[in-house]
């Protein structure tokens, strides 16, 4: 009551959004974009099988339009970021204690980038309930837009490539469906306005990861990692759900007349004008952390994405590469106000998110070296680039983060793709028993593939290389040879980065080497894939080339001033919603010295594999595919690192075995038994007990009304008397001739007493 | 013109007695049906509860909730025994609406899902007095009235499940028998109690009209809080909260299918309604009082129940835990004691009616063509059912609370609801959203995939008349997922009255409005324990 007294007499004040109702008819009507896959979805699922080719026909067609309207709303996006001059929404803010920050929200105006980009919002209320307004709605902006062109692009070459993958699989029809289903959800999440609209969609990809993973659900294997996939999400989940509640009562603190609000534009541009507390923000921040950690594999909720490789892998590209595991890199993107602050991200040389990023990209690049299984070793790259971007947005880094998921989507996706053209061809993953040497036969799947790892490698000029370059750069570490002007300090990871970027190289050329390379050791006889898979493969090898060019440095001398850091540009927002941050200093050093570490990671493997091995091949005269007397062989301490790889760090021998056993079993079985030992037993005798003082009281109590009642009951329904004889021996009766009488008594002495 | 005459004969039409008059009047038509017209029994109680239905669908339509300041409507008073101030009185609001429409929609769900076995005239007379008791029971606002049908259901209940259930029948059914009827025992016990103090205290004659009651709130504090108690043990019971949970496992287990759906689709709510209109409204204090207690239960046995649940062999016995965890969110949510989560609850009973109901029906249908519940023995069922795999998928989201279905929304009011004030408390049950999908999932991954074997591979899908019962229930799980504006609205006001009811009865509280920061906030157990 203090409180709501301290709220009248304070003043009120707003604070600029960067935001506005106006724009574009392609900005104002983003939610065609998830309707459309989602009308597909249930059209396939209706009348899918009617259809002439099962119909991928009526999936391909939505995300035809669906990617075309993307890319028009990215033109519009561009026109409206450097013309529009509408007016800018405000929110109204109650400024008790917290006056001394209230000019805080101005610094919107003057970014680095100059004008402001004000995000188009729209808005429809889905229920309210004691003065909430629950709404959906669409939040146009950079970030938006990015990942619009990127699920789209991606979604739709997936489902061209699947169209050749699946054929003639038993359940054709349902697998296009549910990508459909998930293209629209993770349209629905990309261009969510508040947070519980981020949650509704994030669990629905979820679900359609889970139907997917488990498409071939006959095996144990598929049907169990779906699960796991799914319940460590649901562990995550929780953190979201916390997360999100958090927020919406923190946010309504500061909103007169409001009980907290779940809008993504307005907890940002509160949390980021300093007018939240630090300690609510942290709390919500590592909340929102765990959901992150499942959701985008980061150490030690990844466990799921390997696994995950059970699905079909144009699923794998699609979701377990390309999007779905990167709408926690997203959704910190977009909660970045809250993350910002609530992580104390600038100034500062070391925090949680840059730590789970950084650990997490060198776990996995570790394990993906001891994988036998080519989409296990995607999907440990995976892990370990998920971590590179955590990192990045962990140490300030924004732009660099949101563009290495731009280019990673493109080279993972492309990789993934290569990888089931490979096992198209051979009828197995498995990289030691059954390929080497297919770079003769499918020179298609070879090129793109090769294209893709130098792109991961990060060797100039592909993409990789771009991104990769722009998050060393901003962790702000590089303090040796000049200043990069980052957000803080961070020289822990950028030494992390760089121990990636070696190992990733390394790994990529085991990986080439033993799926291209040696002699064929597989059975039968491959062939290069149908075009339905090359165009893919094609069309995402020459975006991993050209799309690290979107975004040349600042300072780039070779290339004018107008073709520097365009998708920064574009992509960034300059608004009240979004904090002010520090945007490192390329520096010409640092890349030389990434690059040349980048080298001496592929030189490492290739000496190993492409020397050595290849030498010791041609001797024993088959195709070998590591030396018979290794390191691991020699040392013990080579051995126990490689055990402990093989093994995957134990981490699932401690969640299956240990913790997911303890509940299903003895935790389970412990509250069955007291369930069924004292709680039911204790109950049983206190019946056994009534019963018997009822017989004995039977004969004592009035028996024409219980009889009466009985009676008529009885005749209700009774046609052969049955029941009657049933309720005249039963226990029925005497025992409500106990409740008459003891109601009657109890009711006296209740009266009597109080 | 025609209009207003319309509206108004339809506001005379006596619409809540006809629910319980309609379905009794067919449970006599049924038992006296001649014995060789076997065929015509379950037409004639398909009939008659289909009536019972659309009666109850009307109340839907006709119901007013924009600009309607009476707390309820359609009310209608009858003396009965004017001596002791009994009377036929019903009258239904925002809180007690969906319930009679749920039970008006499940029952010629469940009739025509399931056929019994034997018997069929007295299965079908029983049924539908069940019906009657169950609808008296939630527009009732005569304390004696509502005991009556309280008690009534409990009746046709024990024959159902001694007569028609499966194996271990006749101890489940007298469990069942006598643990309510002990609950309720102590309910008549405080009904007659609050009946004369309050007579005493008011002056003038004995009543047992519960908005008369309700409102003069003229009983002393500690005397409201030990009848409060009287009530909640019936209702805890009923529901049933934990500790008390030990005979609906059994129940639900030896019940015959459609038992089962209509225990756990209505009967269970009937505590959770109890809770509401004879907890909260007619002892506002005693309910804020003992709200730590119940939000600790609730939490319990959200918890408990999905542990539990984990590890059952038997999937229906499953089905039965997973109730207790999902009425435990309705138990927290109810005793927040703010709109937010009192609304989610209620929407929450309506969700659980549903998709319980829905899943008990699967897993009858399973039994009828296995005859194993024994989730072992399945295994591989998406081969040969795909149809009955899809119902199932979507039913037993809906029941893990995925968002776009309709156990999310009741769910995440009532975390949100219950965040405000009881944080911790909210927390703890998230881990029951998690808990839900394990032992669910796991079950599900156990029946359906895998490979199939022997009489599994050659099990028969859903067949037509199957698919119509079950497609109701899957278009509601979806529609209230997506859009449930249009059943909140109908909530919101009554709700709003309730808590300011609460408000103005209880001193010292307020529906929390969080102006705090983290870490300030003071949990409301503190406060109450001060305060007496």
């Amino acid at each position: 009551m203090i409180d709501l007294l301290a709220a009248t007499t304070s003043s009120v004040t707003s604070i600029p959004l960067g935001i506005t109702k106006e724009g574009n008819w392609f900005l104002q009507n983003a939610w065609l974009i998830p309707l459309i896959p989602a009308l597909s979805f249930v059209g396939i699922l209706f009348f899918g099988k009617r259809l002439p080719r099962g119909g991928s026909e009526l999936g391909i067609a939505a995300l035809l339009i669906v990617f075309l309207l993307s890319i028009c709303t990215g033109f519009a996006w561009m026109d409206h970021r450097d013309n529009f001059h509408g007016e800018e929404i405000s929110q109204t803010l109650i400024s008790s204690e917290h006056g001394e920050h209230g000019e805080h929200g101005e610094h919107g105006e003057h970014g680095e980038h100059g004008e402001p980009s004000l995000a188009v919002v729209n808005t429809a209320t889905w229920f309210i309930t004691g003065g909430v307004e629950f709404s959906v709605g669409t939040l146009v902006d950079g970030p938006a837009v990015m990942m619009l062109f990127v699920v789209t692009l991606v979604s739709l070459l997936v489902h061209i490539y699947s169209t050749d993958y699946v054929a003639g699989d038993r359940r054709f029809t349902h697998f296009f469906a549910f990508l459909s289903l998930f293209s629209s959800s993770m349209l629905l999440l990309v261009i969510s306005e508040n947070t519980l609209q981020l949650l509704v969609s994030w669990e629905l990809v979820g679900l359609c990861s889970f139907a997917l993973i488990g498409h071939w659900w006959e095996e144990k294997d598929n049907s169990n990692a779906a699960l796991k996939a799914f319940l460590t999400n649901r562990v995550g989940d929780m953190g979201l759900l916390i997360g999100v509640t958090i927020l919406f009562f923190a946010s309504g603190e500061m909103i007169p007349d409001s009980f907290g609000s779940f809008s993504i534009v307005t907890t940002n541009a509160l949390a980021s004008s300093g007018l939240l507390s630090h300690s609510t923000l942290l709390i919500a921040a590592c909340c929102l952390m765990a959901a992150v950690m499942s959701k985008s594999g980061q150490f030690f909720l990844h466990t799921w994405l390997p696994d995950a490789m059970a699905g079909p892998t144009p699923v794998s590209a699609l979701i377990h590469a390309a999007t779905m595991v990167v709408a926690g890199v997203f959704m910190i993107a977009r909660l970045y106000g809250v993350f910002f602050e609530g992580f104390s991200i600038g100034g500062s040389s070391i925090n949680l998110m840059a730590l789970i990023g950084g650990f997490t990209t060198l776990v996995g690049a570790c394990l993906a070296f001891v994988q036998r299984d080519i989409k296990k070793v995607l999907a440990y790259s995976t892990i370990s680039q998920l971590g590179y971007m955590v990192m990045a947005l962990g140490v300030g880094a924004w732009t660099a983060a949101m563009f290495h998921l731009f280019t990673h989507a493109f080279f993972k996706a492309c990789l993934f793709l290569g990888s089931g053209s490979v096992a198209h061809s051979v009828h197995s993953f498995d990289m030691k028993s059954d390929m080497g040497g297919l770079r003769k036969v499918m020179p298609q799947t070879f090129r793109t593939f090769i294209i893709g790892s130098i792109a991961l490698a990060g060797l100039p000029p592909f993409a990789g290389f771009w991104s990769k370059d722009e998050i060393l750069a901003g962790t702000g570490g590089w303090g040796i040879l000049g200043g990069t002007n980052g957000n803080g300090s961070y020289t822990f990871m950028l030494i992390m980065g760089m121990i990636t970027a070696a190992l990733t190289a390394a790994y990529m050329t085991r990986c080439v080497y033993l799926t291209f390379f040696g002699e064929f050791r597989g059975h039968g006889h491959p062939h290069e894939s149908g075009p339905r898979i090359t165009i893919p493969l094609w069309i995402l090898a020459v975006l991993a080339i050209f799309a690290g060019f979107l975004n040349l440095p600042k300072g780039f001398q070779l290339v004018p001033k107008s073709l520097q850091e365009r998708f920064g540009h574009y992509v960034e927002p300059v608004a009240g919603y979004f904090p002010e941050i520090a945007h490192a200093t390329p520096s010409w050093s640092l890349a030389i010295v990434s690059t040349i570490v980048v080298i001496a990671g592929i030189s490492l493997a290739w000496n190993y594999y492409f020397v050595k091995v290849e030498k010791a091949s041609k001797e024993s005269g088959k195709s070998l595919t590591e030396l018979p007397d290794g390191l691991t062989t020699r040392l013990t301490l080579a051995r126990m690192g490689h055990t402990l790889l093989v093994n995957k760090y134990y981490l699932d021998h401690l969640y299956t075995g240990i913790i997911t056993r303890a509940v299903k079993e003895p935790i389970a079985e412990l509250a069955y038994r007291s369930n069924q030992e004292i709680l039911d037993r204790t109950v049983d005798t206190f019946g056994r007990t009534a019963v018997k003082i009822g017989q004995l009281n039977y004969e004592k109590i009035d028996q024409n009304l219980v009889d009466g009642f009985v009676n008529a009951s009885g005749r209700i329904s009774s046609d052969s008397g049955e029941e009657l004889r049933k309720i005249q021996s039963g226990k029925v009766q005497s025992y409500a001739a106990i409740l008459f009488a003891a109601a009657t008594i109890l009711a006296g002495l209740l009266i009597v007493i109080v | 013109m025609n209009l207003i005459v319309a509206a108004s004969s339809s506001a005379t039409f006596p619409v809540l007695p006809s629910l319980l008059i309609v379905p009794t009047a067919g449970a006599l038509v049924v038992a006296f049906l001649p014995r060789a017209r076997k065929d015509l029994t379950k037409l004639v109680a398909l009939i008659f509860s289909t009536i019972t239905c659309a009666l109850s669908l009307w109340l839907l339509s006709d119901f007013e909730y924009e600009n309607h300041s009476d707390m309820f409507q359609f009310v209608s008073r009858q003396s009965w025994i004017s001596d002791f101030g009994i009377s036929w009185s019903f009258g239904v609001d925002g809180i007690s609406l969906f319930l009679i429409v749920l039970t008006g929609i499940l029952f010629p769900i469940a009739f025509l899902a399931v056929d019994p076995e034997h018997n069929d005239r007295s299965y079908f007379a029983w049924m539908l007095l069940l019906e009657a008791g169950v609808m008296g029971v939630f527009c009732s606002l005569d304390l004696i009235l509502f005991f009556l049908c309280f008690e009534v259901v409990l009746v046709p209940m024990y024959f159902l499940i001694s007569r028609w259930g499966h194996g271990n029948r006749s101890y489940a059914a007298t469990k069942f028998f006598l643990f309510t009827m002990a609950g309720s025992a102590l309910m008549l016990v405080g009904i007659i109690t609050v009946a004369f103090l309050h007579a005493d205290n008011v002056g003038g004659s004995v009543t047992f009209d519960l908005v008369e009651i309700a409102e003069s709130q003229s009983i002393t504090q500690g005397a409201a809080r030990w009848i409060f108690l009287t009530f909640a043990l019936a209702f805890a019971v009923k529901i049933p909260i934990f500790p008390l949970h030990t005979w609906l496992p059994d129940a639900h287990t030896e019940a015959p299918t459609a038992g089962s759906v209509i225990l756990a689709g209505v009967l269970l709510k009937l505590g959770t309604y109890g809770l509401i209109r004879f907890g909260l409204y007619l002892f506002p204090e005693a309910s804020h009082f003992f709200a730590p207690v119940f939000l600790t239960l609730g939490v319990v046995g959200i918890i408990y129940g999905a542990v539990v649940a984990a590890m059952q062999k038997d999937l229906k016995r499953l089905v039965a835990y997973s109730s207790i965890a999902h009425l435990g969110f309705i138990v927290l949510g109810t005793f927040a004691l703010n709109t937010e989560a009192i609304v989610g609850s209620v929407l929450q009973m309506v969700n659980h009616g549903i998709s319980t109901g829905a899943l008990f029906l699967l897993v009858g249908m399973i039994y009828e063509r296995r005859h194993t519940r024994q989730i072992d023995e399945l295994g591989g069922l998406q081969h040969s059912a795909p149809l009955m795999a899809g119902f199932f998928t979507v039913v037993m989201l809906s029941s893990i609370g995925l968002p776009g279905l309709n156990g999310f929304v009741g769910e995440f009011l009532i975390l949100l609801g219950t965040f405000t004030a009881h944080r911790w408390w909210a927390v703890v049950a998230t881990l029951g959203v998690v808990l839900a999908a394990l032992y669910l999932l796991w079950a599900y991954q156990r029946v359906f995939h895998g490979p199939a074997e022997k009489e599994n591979a050659e099990m028969t899908d859903l067949k037509t008349r199957e698919t119509l019962v079950l497609l109701p229930l899957l278009a509601l799980i979806v529609f209230l997922g997506v859009y449930p504006k249009p059943v909140i609205n109908r909530m919101e006001n009554s709700v709003k009255t309730l808590v300011v009811h609460i408000e103005k009865h209880v001193s010292g509280f307020e529906e929390p409005v969080n102006r705090h920061s983290l870490g300030e906030i003071k949990i409301d157990t503190q406060k109450s324990e001060e305060g007496h």
